[in-house]
């Protein structure tokens, strides 16, 4: 099966705007707002989805970067791997509307990770979800309540988010499980 | 990662990805929940042939803070006073259902041996064998001396350049070897400074600068990390120095040695200190000394090592073990 663009630039950032958007409509502005990006792209959509809430909202909100990797429950079962930083804005997360950023959600086992290791960083006074890709295929009850766009697809095959910071371009391409990703 | 033995066979990369990954362990130990749950389910045994009570500790609340179950097994009183081989105490753990063996052991190479023969599937770890290596510790000094010197910018980086002289009694010292291993694995020069006669047989062929006074050490080295050894009293059979004073007159970290040190040097010690002996009480207790971060970062780094070792899939057999011995030790029935 031939790789297939799904999303380009102008069409993720139409997205992360929407997004922006959605999260001060439902957050009624941006007090006691915190975004958490799950490494690696996760972290950076997270942080243009704060620059984007800053130039709507003229205000900035605070951003945390949470590793899951330690929190995973099947370490056991791939090769070891190495933790990311995690950096959690100065003022903590007590009592804060914490929206979790990730840029693929499929099993929802790494939101369930995130939950736990979000847990042991403070008690926010509610987490939300929000996911560039949504592909389906949960094996847990978790729902995003922000996504960029529905992807419904097979298991066989592999979604691969690339943006610019990390990967020169922004794209989101659809591919056979076997060809190179993220 | 399938077990870690020593630093000598340890690449930089390997050694810099055991450091960052002792960084993001640091970072949890300072929230008010400690606890990962990364090795929920595994069980860790600390296999002390030999007494050391901080190290045992240092493994102990690094397995614990990783969710780990730890027993602990002390030689003393147990089995092997009674006659119990290597072998039988390895097979012992493996009925177990032993993830990870940290060892200490009075012989060089037993770590090796547990690791290599096929009698255990459960990853090993040297916590210090005879007058070899001490992998941890070179790891956690290592880690020490990237803090101080890059702080919060410590990440992915090795100490290319850095000099450290390492002093004392560097021939009982698998701390000097460890460390001289994983140092020149990631850049930095390193001097040993002791008597000939606490200097190991065959160093000078080691990538090291040899000196014999302290003090010219210093001046010609010029250091940003000074590391004083344990003059270990236990293990001081045969007169390898005239006396004490004589000793701390010549190779101990005095006031004035450390008024000369370069501004941003920085003292170490594996602990336990001998004041007066090998380091002066102004010395251990200055700015410069890093005493305390070295526990505090021991811990860190064997959570970082334990991670590493125990958290991935464990294909069986992927190291090769040799295969099991018939013959060389007796074959039990039963239950061991």
């Amino acid at each position: 099966m031939a790789t297939r663009t799904v999303l380009e630039g102008a069409e993720i950032s139409r997205a992360l705007t929407r997004i922006s958007h959605e999260i001060i409509e439902a957050n009624k502005g941006v007090a006691g707002l915190v975004l958490v990006g799950i490494p690696t792209r996760g972290a950076l959509l997270a942080r243009r989805i704060a620059e984007t809430i800053d130039r709507i909202e003229g205000s900035e909100v605070p951003v945390g970067i949470l590793d899951v990797t330690l929190y995973r429950d099947d370490l056991a079962h791939h090769p070891t791997r190495a933790p990311q930083p995690t950096e959690m804005p100065v003022a903590g997360i007590d009592g804060a509307t914490v929206v979790l950023v990730d840029d693929v959600l499929y099993s929802g086992r790494t939101v369930r990770a995130a939950l736990d290791a979000l847990g042991d960083h403070g008690r926010p006074r509610a987490v939300r979800l929000a996911a560039l890709i949504d592909r389906g295929h949960r094996e847990l009850p978790i729902r995003a309540d922000y996504i960029g766009k529905n992807l419904p697809s097979s298991k066989e095959e592999r979604i691969s988010v690339r943006l610019q910071e990390i990967d020169g371009v922004d794209e989101v391409t659809i591919g056979a499980r076997a060809e190179a990703g993220s | 990662m399938r077990h870690l033995l020593d630093t000598r066979t340890l690449g930089r990369e390997e050694s810099i990805l055991i450091l960052d990954t002792a960084e993001d362990m640091a970072a949890a130990q300072q929230r008010e929940v400690k606890k990962l749950p990364a090795l929920r389910g595994k069980t860790v045994v600390n296999l002390f042939f030999e007494d050391s009570t901080r190290t045992r500790i240092s493994f102990e609340a690094a397995a614990k803070r990783l969710s780990a179950d730890v027993i602990n097994f002390s030689a003393k009183g147990s089995s092997v006073s009674k006659g119990e081989s290597l072998k039988d105490t390895a097979q012992t753990l493996q009925a177990i259902g032993a993830d990870g063996v940290v060892i200490r052991h009075p012989s060089s190479g037993a770590p090796e041996r547990l690791a290599r023969t096929g009698w255990i599937d459960a990853g090993v770890l040297n916590a210090g064998d005879g007058t070899h290596e001490h992998p941890t510790q070179a790891l956690l000094d290592a880690f020490t001396m990237r803090r101080r010197l890059f702080g919060r910018h410590s990440r992915g980086r090795d100490l290319d350049g850095v000099s450290v002289v390492i002093v004392g009694d560097i021939a009982h010292s698998r701390v000097a070897r460890s460390n001289l291993w994983l140092l020149r694995a990631l850049g930095a020069r390193v001097s040993f400074v002791a008597p000939e006669t606490l200097l190991p047989y065959g160093s000078r062929a080691w990538p090291v600068a040899v000196h014999h006074s302290l003090d010219e050490a210093l001046r010609v080295e010029r250091p940003e990390v000074v590391m004083m050894l344990r003059i270990q009293s236990e293990r001081m059979h045969a007169a390898f120095f005239p006396n004490e004073r004589e000793y701390a007159r010549n190779w101990g970290l005095d006031d004035a040695r450390l008024a000369r040190l370069r501004e941003d040097a920085i003292v170490m010690h594996p602990g336990p200190m001998n004041r007066g002996l090998e380091i002066s009480s102004r010395a251990a207790d200055s700015e410069r000394s890093t005493v305390l971060e070295q526990v505090a970062n021991g811990v860190s780094v064997r959570m970082a090592a334990l991670y590493l070792l125990l958290s991935g899939e464990r294909a069986g057999g992927a190291a090769a073990p040799e295969p099991p011995q018939r013959g060389d030790t007796d074959h039990r029935g039963g239950d061991a």
